[in-house]
């Protein structure tokens, strides 16, 4: 029983003391995003978002050893199945597979520092800071060699795509206190809910996270016809027809009236 | 001049589309052929998801097509009988196209299965045709007149049970036989989004015996229904029609198409037919390489 206590007490003046010295020296951050929609239009080649914000330090001094922000902004994940072409009797062809469960469509993480050395490993994992770290939970179909196989495969695909991207030092931070961050959008993602999550970094330790959601969605015409494509597809189908078989009469016609014209 | 496409999920240079369809309008209209076996294979170099290329190409082989089929409806240059047998086994042929694409796409095959199809398919068609043309020119040139080839189909032809009287084109022949080059032109415009012309043209000649004043406006009366009608089936099933791109395509391929027409009126038939055979022999060993080089990418990515 009195073992019990000491143990209460202790864990009691641990919190507060924990909260207090949080209290005192853990610096806040207050994050926004450029933007709360991105909207693809028929004109849209990709887009640009800034990641920005304020870090607040205790009593507003700026300690000598500043704090780091690493910014990642995430995509819908997607369950995907890629494939991996082997050369087979003189042809490149689709052999091996493999299922990935959760696969963001999009990812780009920008860090003021190297990442590496801002986080030490575990902690880079627990927050999927960088591309190394990302979870693709792969199906238990493959073995572990396959597995990084695969993974590294996807890294570098989506790399080459734009939709995979890794920029350290991207984040600059004025004064200590005032950091932004540029993250491009490629012109092949998709739509849907993207979060941006923001991370205060400071000796090894993560102080402080926060997330902001921007919605992708496509708008006007181009929302129109996927959405035809999709719920009303003999409509589309015939929607094609028609624009086709009418420009083509068009054509026709013009060029026997201009032909008629000059001939 | 970038222009988003809404089912691609990609922006393209418009410009860039329309040139395309611009260079395989004149080619059609030059030569009398849809342009789709060049509209694939480009659109797929040019980094668009091998569905949508070829249900898009279909889109724009029918728009290419029509305004030719009222031509040949008014010199009364159509064989409706031959045509609408030829139709109903296109619209077979879509039908079966669609089931086995499904299938090659579950497997991840598709992609192989479309290159070794043109390999196979453009590089003997461009063979034959290349052997003939030279053949004529090189008469051409020594002032003979090539002896009118006897028209007569195929002894397989004859093996079909039933057989029909086709009074435009003067034949009394089985009607499994257009009905079975339909279900083929079918299977081949799903699959690889043309039109088939090139199959078809030489097919009706040579195996169904058909006078050649009739086998163009024919083939093309039914390579405009059957594209229609994979148009509608690429629609409700892959779901990869891209009205923009269609329509890019078209800009360009009805302009190209009546500078084709022109050009086809001044210049030599024989030459031609040449450079026709050359160009689809080009592109054969182009995509043969493309099976046999080691791909940009090695991993593609499908979604579940």
């Amino acid at each position: 029983m009195r073992r019990l206590a000491a143990l209460l007490c202790a864990l009691v003046l641990l919190v507060t003391g924990q909260a207090a010295l949080a209290q005192k020296e853990a610096p806040q951050l207050v994050p926004d995003v450029s933007q709360r929609t991105v909207e693809i239009k028929f004109s849209f080649t990709g887009a640009e978002l800034l990641l920005f914000g304020a870090i607040l330090y205790p009593g507003g001094r700026v300690p000598e050893k500043p704090a780091d922000i690493i910014v990642v902004l995430k995509g819908p994940s997607q369950a995907i199945k890629m494939r991996e072409k082997q050369k087979v009797a003189g042809i490149w062809v689709n052999a091996d597979s493999i299922d990935f469960r959760s696969a963001p469509s999009f990812y780009a993480v920008g860090s003021s520092r190297p990442i590496d050395k801002l986080v030490d490993e575990r902690t880079a994992a627990i927050y999927e800071l960088g591309l190394a770290k990302l979870q693709l939970s792969p199906s238990s179909l493959n073995d572990t060699t396959e597995i990084d196989r695969f993974s590294d495969g996807l890294k570098e695909l989506q790399a080459r795509k734009g939709l995979y991207l890794e920029e350290p030092g991207s984040v600059e931070i004025t004064d200590g206190v005032l950091y932004r961050a540029r993250l491009p959008l490629s012109a092949r993602v998709v739509t849907g809910t993207y979060t941006a999550e923001t991370f205060l970094v400071q000796n090894g330790r993560v102080l402080a996270a926060a997330t902001r959601e921007i919605e992708v969605r496509k708008t006007g015409f181009e929302r129109l016809i996927g959405l035809f494509a999709r719920e009303h597809d003999l409509v589309y189908g015939l929607a094609a027809v028609a624009l086709a078989l009418g420009m083509g009469l068009l054509a026709g016609v013009i060029a026997g009236r201009v032909g008629s014209a000059f001939g | 001049m970038d222009i988003y496409l809404p089912i691609a999920n990609l922006s393209v240079n418009a410009l860039v589309i329309i040139g395309l369809g611009g260079l395989v309008g004149l080619l059609s209209g030059m030569f009398g052929v849809g342009g789709g076996f060049l509209t694939t294979p480009l659109l797929i170099f040019y980094g668009i998801p091998p569905t949508v290329a070829a249900a898009s190409s279909a889109t724009q082989v029918m728009g290419a097509s029509v305004s030719s089929v009222v031509g040949h409806v008014g010199r009364k240059t159509i064989d409706f009988q031959m045509g609408g047998v030829m139709v109903v086994g296109g619209v077979i042929g879509a039908g079966i196209g669609a089931v086995i694409f499904r299938v090659l796409e579950r497997i991840g095959q598709i992609d192989t299965v479309i290159g070794i199809l043109y390999v196979v398919m453009l590089g003997s068609i461009g063979m034959l045709m290349a052997r003939e043309s030279i053949h004529a020119l090189i008469m051409a040139r020594r002032g003979e007149r090539l002896e009118a080839r006897k028209r007569r189909h195929h002894p397989l032809v004859s093996a079909l049970p039933l057989r029909w009287r086709f009074y435009a084109s003067g034949l009394y022949i089985s009607p499994f036989a257009p009905l079975l080059l339909g279900i083929f032109s079918g299977i081949i415009t799903m699959l690889m989004g043309i039109g088939g012309g090139f199959v078809l043209v030489p097919a009706m000649i040579y195996i169904l015996g058909m006078s050649t004043q009739l086998v163009i406006g024919t083939s093309l009366f039914q390579i405009l229904f059957v594209t229609m009608v994979t148009t509608m089936v690429h629609a409700t099933t892959t779901h990869a029609v891209d009205l923009v791109l269609a329509f890019l395509l078209l800009i360009g391929s009805v302009i190209g198409a009546q500078i084709g027409g022109r050009i086809s009126m001044k210049a030599r038939p024989e030459y031609l037919r040449v450079a026709l055979a050359f160009i689809v022999l080009i592109v054969a060993i182009r995509m043969a390489l493309g099976l046999g080089w080691r791909p940009d990418e090695i991993y593609t990515v499908t979604l579940q």
